[in-house]
């Protein structure tokens, strides 16, 4: 044991040591830029912010610290209003997400085994377009005189084009599309490795498909619906151009709000303030459920 | 150990060569708006100088200015415009000043339009004009009047802010600029009140006008009009002069029958100047200088002039412009519409939030 130059426990650190040293330098460095930022104020020079700690004379520092950003953001209801659009739109989206995306995990997953690899193929294919292409071509297809519209007047379904559009609709149709694979694979991977031989049991003792899929399948997926559900509302609740090409000039999302502080009013400290307290907003779901989990695995 | 060595010296010497290689290819960083610029323009002044040139776009002062707050953007050449942006950044230090003894072709620039940036850049250091042009209405000629009748007259900002007019060309499509100095600008013509004045009040009064029409607007977007007139899709957008006559030229080419028209509107509009500017940091500030002056060579310049839709600010070069470039009101105003247009003031720093925020809420209908 002494000659040993690694003990298990070091080895064990080194490797748990690289994800935190990743985290470290990725995530939270640069939250603390961001956070050191929104605590400042604007100023028309380059960089566009006032630096914290400042020489007043030589050895003499002064440090000034601004929290009338967080208070701005707290006083006014634009603000507000744009966060909660924003964990709406999230919310419906992230629904349909898992509505269209369990059936079709669900079928892949009871497929043929030679046929899951061309299927997963199928809902990973379009990353092979660049996002921005193909919420584009919605704009294509959504459009007055676009390929859908004159579809439906073609078909003689409709004989006024339909106002899709820079409407809520079209960012939710765009929001589903781009976010539908992150609910599929996680949903799969749970759905694939599911002891089939409990459906069995439970069909011998005479429950029948449906309540078989309700007390059965769908608990022992819910670890891939939480995880696909994740992956789609954190990324949505922040999502910047999909409103900005579908969506209306009402589409209230805190994206769009964060790119008016940065770009147009030049205020980096108040969007700053904004993107920091987006993130403890995001933090608070996931706190939650680890309590949960935690408490689950003690009972 | 030998094998090990030679192979060492190979890859320095490889390093060496490939390091003289990049210093012998000199390289200028250009970043300008997107469909600024002819299509053999950058070409042509790489075969003269030997320069490479990497060409970058934006397509909002904004971004632009992003980049430049942010420093070390790498860029040696930018085309901000004049007012408010261009003003701002020699206030924040951004740029650096001319070489004038670098810029031979500096006298063929217009004198009336340089003297219209000396109260902003006194002695003209740091700004080259490059081209000018006036916000306006882009309008679908055949609709509008089939929705307005004949008899309506097109070139007022009635079409844009009278709430009577545009509810019945909403279905049509209408589309605002999402610039709040812009759009608020232009409903302050609309009234018949100045439009340089940017108190709250006069801020709040021309949000009014903007948010009686609101529900009528179908978007806001400072460059999409360019393709939805062009092919149809809308009918009436407020927009820059030159994007306006490049849709009608896009429609012309199509030949899909849309009949697209810029008009200055009578209530008077805003004429702005996009200008060249080298910033502080630039790296390579020598080829920035060449670039400029190989533009404000006349036979440089006029073509652009003609692809572009612009008006250069290159007085030597009119006359080498097309014809019916030349005497396209839309680009060239006569003298009874340059009357009508108005120089802006630079609001302050705190201006520009109220007018931001009445902007945010216009456009969320909060």
């Amino acid at each position: 044991m002494k000659g040993l130059p690694l003990s298990p426990l070091r080895g064990r650190g080194l490797i748990i040591g690289v994800p935190w040293f990743w985290l470290g330098l990725f995530f939270l460095l640069p939250f603390l830029f961001v956070l050191k930022i929104s605590l400042s104020e604007p100023v028309l020079a380059q960089p566009p912010y006032m630096d914290l700690i400042r020489e007043v004379e030589d050895g003499l520092v002064s440090i000034s610290v601004n929290f009338g950003n967080y208070l701005l953001l707290w006083e006014d209801p634009l603000y507000r209003g744009a966060l909660f659009g924003s964990l709406k739109i999230s919310a419906i989206s992230t629904l349909f997400c898992l509505l269209f995306g369990y059936p079709m995990a669900y079928a892949i997953a009871r497929a043929p085994s030679h046929w899951r690899l061309p299927l997963l193929m199928l809902i990973i294919l379009p990353f092979w377009t660049s996002f921005l292409i193909r919420v584009y071509a919605w704009i294509g297809i959504l459009k007055g005189n676009g390929l859908l519209n004159n579809f439906l007047i073609w078909s003689g379904l409709i004989d006024q084009p339909l106002e899709i559009l820079h409407t809520p609709l079209a960012v939710y149709i765009g929001i589903v599309y781009s976010y539908l694979p992150f609910v599929v694979l996680p949903l799969y991977a749970t759905l694939v490795r599911l002891d089939l031989t409990l459906l069995e049991a439970a069909a011998d003792l005479g429950c029948r498909p449906w309540k078989q899929f309700l007390t059965i399948t769908l608990p022992l997926s819910l670890p891939g619906v939480i995880a696909g559900g994740m992956l789609v509302f954190i990324p949505v609740v922040g999502e910047f151009v999909i409103p900005d090409l579908l969506g209306g000039p009402d589409t209230l999302m805190i994206g769009k709000l964060m790119w008016t502080e940065f770009f147009s009013n030049k205020d980096w400290p108040l969007a700053s303030s904004l993107a920091a307290v987006l993130l403890v907003v995001l933090i608070i779901p996931f706190v939650a459920l680890r309590h949960f989990e935690q408490r689950e695995e003690a009972v | 150990m030998k094998a090990a060595i030679s192979s060492v010296t190979t890859l320095a010497l490889a390093l060496s060569l490939a390091t003289a290689n990049l210093a012998s290819a000199e390289e200028l960083h250009v970043y300008n708006w997107s469909d600024y610029i002819a299509e053999d323009t950058v070409a042509n002044f790489e075969q003269q100088t030997g320069i490479k040139v990497v060409y970058d776009v934006y397509d909002s002062n904004e971004v632009a200015e992003a980049k430049l707050l942010a420093g070390r953007s790498g860029y040696d050449l930018v085309f901000p415009t004049a007012r408010p942006f261009a003003d701002r950044h020699i206030q924040a230090g951004l740029y650096q000043k001319l070489d004038p003894s670098a810029l031979t072709n500096y006298d063929n620039l217009d004198k009336v339009i340089l003297n219209s940036l000396s109260d902003i850049d006194p002695g003209n250091q740091y700004l080259v004009p490059y081209m000018w042009g006036t916000t306006g209405i882009g309008i679908n000629v055949d609709k509008v009047k089939e929705i307005l009748g004949d008899d309506m007259p097109l070139d007022t900002w009635r079409l844009l802010f009278d709430p009577e007019i545009v509810s019945k060309l909403s279905a049509c499509g209408v589309s605002l600029m999402d610039d709040s100095t812009e759009v608020l600008t232009a409903a302050r013509a609309y009234l018949g009140k100045p439009v340089d004045d940017f108190s709250t009040e006069a801020i709040n009064e021309a949000a009014d006008v903007v948010n009686n029409v609101r529900q009528y607007v179908r978007y806001f977007h400072s460059s999409q009009y360019i393709n939805d007139l062009a092919n149809g899709d809308t009918c009436v957008a407020h927009g820059y002069s030159g994007d306006v006559l490049q849709a009608r030229d896009r429609a012309d080419e199509a030949g899909n029958g849309v009949n697209v028209a810029y008009v200055v509107p009578s209530e008077g509009a805003v004429v702005w100047t996009d200008v060249m500017v080298i910033p502080a940091d630039a790296p390579n500030p020598a080829a920035a200088h060449k670039f400029i002056n190989y533009l404000l060579d006349p036979a440089v310049i006029a073509p652009i002039t003609n692809y572009v839709a612009y008006a250069n600010a290159n007085a030597a070069a009119t006359e080498l412009v097309d014809e019916e470039i030349r005497n396209d009101a839309g680009i060239y105003p006569p003298k009874e519409t340059q009357e009508k247009l108005v120089v802006l003031k630079t609001p302050s720093e705190r201006q520009i939030r109220v007018m931001n925020r009445a902007w945010t809420r216009i456009k969320t209908g909060q």
